[in-house]
């Protein structure tokens, strides 16, 4: 017996140890899915930010318009859209040579999902960023610091500090959202757990599903909790 | 506590012969069905269920002087809806497998077709055998027994599973997939419609009757007997006094009805 | 261009009408849960407060199971999960016939679980920035605990609450969407099939998103104005 089997076995539920394997497969998708998206999504909805907050004033109003049409549809919404559009325009990414990327459906969940949370992490971001008082900037330049090092040194790490909370939240999120993903033939938790409820109709697998996607949420929680503790900690004792 | 339990009585037995009275006379059958598998079933652009299935039901409903309403539900939901007395009838071109009938009880077959690969019109070759279709990205509708065939014999290919049949053929027309699998008469109304332009039948595949079951039937729960055994009986009769061919020919241009 | 203006008119051979009563659909579903959503968070709000260590329990685990859960996968426990039940507890009374679950029924109660979830830590932190003052005061001027909870507590907790409830109703508008996997006939649902029949997605879910964008950007509109409604009177600290 494979070790993905275990749980199903030890439980005594037979779907959980026929589909168990898939189902661990299936959270590995999702894990992997999650950490693309973020990880891009933090680093572009930084570049957002920034450049909403110091950038000419047009550009400015372009960034606000991706944000708002971002955070103002929904997830799925946006998913079918990527996914089916970017079938329907098959020739066109195929002559810009993108057509590999779209055909493939990971890489459109992971596209979407990584300009979804880009949208909702520009938002944090220019909160925190905004948040870091007046005075730290002017004390920077009074002792003669350049923009670019002074935003850097002065006031990116105060700014994230603020922002760790919500970008937590944002994480969790996003595990939670991915289960959409299972709607555009990908295989990750949600979509092995329905595969497997269509075969046995046991509803047990849907409640082992949810123990693991809790599983993965409390930990993230906790692990983050720590973390923004331990980054914060200087400012705690006031 | 006598009268208490005088009343109970007369609320048991009232409430016994209620159920009784109610399973001898059928009225009223609600029946469920998918509404995005055309021919069989569909969705149109006035928001109405149309298709084979519920022409030739409801011809069954007026033979068997009964009222049937009809109410749309998803693929994935359809059994677990029956089994919850959602609707009594499940008429969704569903293949009666053993699988299924676990769960629930199947009348007569009324359509048994061929079950085709369909692919981008550059395929040349008509090998479908799993070792030609190695790596190749394979379509077919999640729950059904396409995909359980898929998974038994095609396990060297991508297998990809979608909510419904047509979106499917929507990935095969985009080029995301090689091939699609289902019934040949779903399938001939995507290539001779949508289809037309971009896909083509390759060739039909050879029955397994563990995964296949010997045909379309429709579905009922396991304790009304009753309505299964009037459906079954409905059904033989269309089929002899022509009113199945009738409907049928209406919708498909082949035999329904084939060994 | 024209032919896909024909495909979003209204009647027959268009999807218009079927996206508006979609549209339709979304906003009710989304009405018909807040209450609810609302209502039950207040409670488990109230639990997490409470001086019982049992009732705080149940909220905390409440909390963590339903703001943990995908939506998606609260919506198909609910769907399928509840009918079940149900259908085992009226068949256990020996009851004749059928009590079915209407699809939008299990949305509700699903997005309405969720929902109170949420909102129970908005409500907790409304609760806990009341001042104890206030219900010094109030229980000086001798009214009950009832009483107090009415006139004088609940009133400054919607001024306090009404931010992060705002945000529980952008998200609820949004997650919507997600029963159109159960076949309730929402935009999404609608939109979903247009696509299948005209192989027109792009156009379809652009305007499905746009729909959406429009109940959002609305009611951002609209609880600004509340904001302000509730806020007439009380003078916020460094408003200079």
């Amino acid at each position: 017996m494979k070790w993905c089997e275990y749980p199903g076995y030890w439980l005594g539920v037979e779907a959980i140890q026929n589909y168990g394997c898939r189902m661990f497969t299936g959270l590995g998708l999702t894990l992997q899915l999650v950490t693309i998206s973020v990880g891009l999504g933090a680093i572009f909805g930084l570049a957002l930010a920034i450049v909403r907050l110091y950038g000419p004033k047009p550009i400015g109003m372009i960034v606000t318009g991706y944000t708002t049409f971002f955070r103002g549809t929904p997830l799925l919404a946006q998913v079918f859209l990527v996914y089916y559009g970017g079938g329907q325009f098959r020739p066109t990414l195929e002559t810009l040579g993108l057509w590999t990327f779209f055909r493939d459906a990971f890489f459109c969940a992971a596209f979407t999902f990584t300009l979804n949370t880009a949208a909702y992490q520009a938002e944090v971001f220019r909160g925190a960023i905004q948040s870091v008082a007046k005075g730290q900037w002017e004390a920077a330049e009074a002792l003669g610091m350049h923009r670019f090092p002074l935003f850097l040194k002065v006031i990116l790490p105060q700014a994230l500090m603020v922002a760790l909370r919500p970008l937590g939240n944002e994480l969790v999120i996003m595990v939670k959202s991915s289960a959409v993903a299972s709607l555009v033939t990908l295989y990750d938790l949600m979509g092995a757990t329905r595969l497997a409820f269509a075969r046995s109709f046991d509803l047990s697998v849907y409640f082992f599903a949810a123990a693991l996607y809790l599983l993965i949420v409390e930990t993230i929680r906790r692990v983050w909790d720590m973390a923004e503790r331990r980054l914060t900690r200087h400012l705690h004792h006031a | 506590m006598k009268r208490l339990f005088r009343t109970f009585a007369t609320v048991a037995l009232l409430a016994g012969s209620a159920a009784l009275a109610h399973a001898q006379q059928i009225t009223e059958i609600k029946i469920g069905t998918e509404g995005a598998y055309p021919p069989f079933n569909n969705l149109n652009a006035k928001g109405e269920l149309e298709g084979f299935e519920i022409d030739y039901v409801n011809a069954l409903c007026a033979k068997m002087k009964v009222k049937c309403t009809w109410v749309a539900q998803d693929w994935d939901g359809i059994i677990p809806a029956l089994l919850t007395k959602k609707y009594d009838v499940i008429a969704a071109g569903m293949n009666a497998t053993d699988e299924r009938k676990k769960r629930v009880d199947f009348t007569t077959v009324y359509s048994r077709t061929p079950i085709s690969f369909i692919a981008g019109k550059s395929v040349t070759s008509p090998d479908i055998s799993p070792a030609a279709l190695k790596g190749k990205n394979i379509g077919a509708q999640g729950s059904t027994i396409h995909a359980n065939y898929l998974e038994k014999y095609y396990k060297d290919s991508n297998i990809k599973l979608y909510p419904t049949q047509e979106e499917a053929n929507l990935d095969l027309k985009n080029g995301r997939l090689d091939y699609v699998i289902a019934d040949k008469l779903a399938l001939n109304d995507f290539v001779s419609g949508q289809g037309k332009d971009c896909c083509k039948f390759v060739a039909d595949i050879k029955r397994d009757p563990a995964i296949h079951g010997p045909g379309v039937a429709m579905a009922v729960r396991k304790e009304d007997t009753a309505l299964r055994d009037m459906l079954s009986k409905a059904i033989e009769e269309s089929i002899k006094d022509g009113t199945h061919k009738k409907v049928a020919d209406k919708w498909f241009t082949i035999s329904i009805l084939a060994d | 261009m024209e032919q896909l203006l024909l495909l979003l008119s209204w009647g027959d051979k268009g999807w218009g009408d079927e996206l508006a009563a979609g549209a339709a659909i979304t906003i009710s579903l989304a009405l018909a849960t807040l209450p609810f959503g609302l209502a039950f968070g207040l409670v488990i709000a109230l639990m997490h407060r409470a001086n019982s260590k049992i009732l705080r329990g149940i909220a905390t685990i409440y909390t963590t199971i339903f703001r943990g859960l995908p939506e998606l996968l609260t919506l198909y426990l609910v769907y399928f999960g509840l009918q079940i039940g149900i259908q085992k507890t009226w068949a256990a009374f020996g009851l004749p016939g059928r009590l079915d679950m209407p699809a939008f029924v299990a949305g509700m109660i699903a997005l309405g679980l969720v929902l109170a979830a949420f909102s129970s830590e908005v409500w907790v932190g409304a609760l806990n920035s009341i001042s104890r003052g206030q219900r010094e005061g109030a229980f000086a001027l001798g009214l009950s605990k009832r009483q107090t909870f009415r006139f004088v507590i609940l009133p400054q907790l919607f001024r306090v609450a009404l931010p992060g409830l705002g945000n529980n109703w952008m998200v609820l508008l949004k997650e919507t969407s997600l029963v159109s996997v159960i076949a309730l006939p929402d935009l999404m649902f609608w939109t979903g099939r247009a696509n299948v029949v005209t192989k027109e997605p792009f156009l379809f879910f652009g305007v499905a998103c746009l729909i959406y964008l429009l109940f959002s950007v609305s009611s951002a509109a609209g609880l600004s104005a509340l904001e302000r409604r509730f806020s007439r009177g009380f003078a916020a600290g460094g408003r200079r």
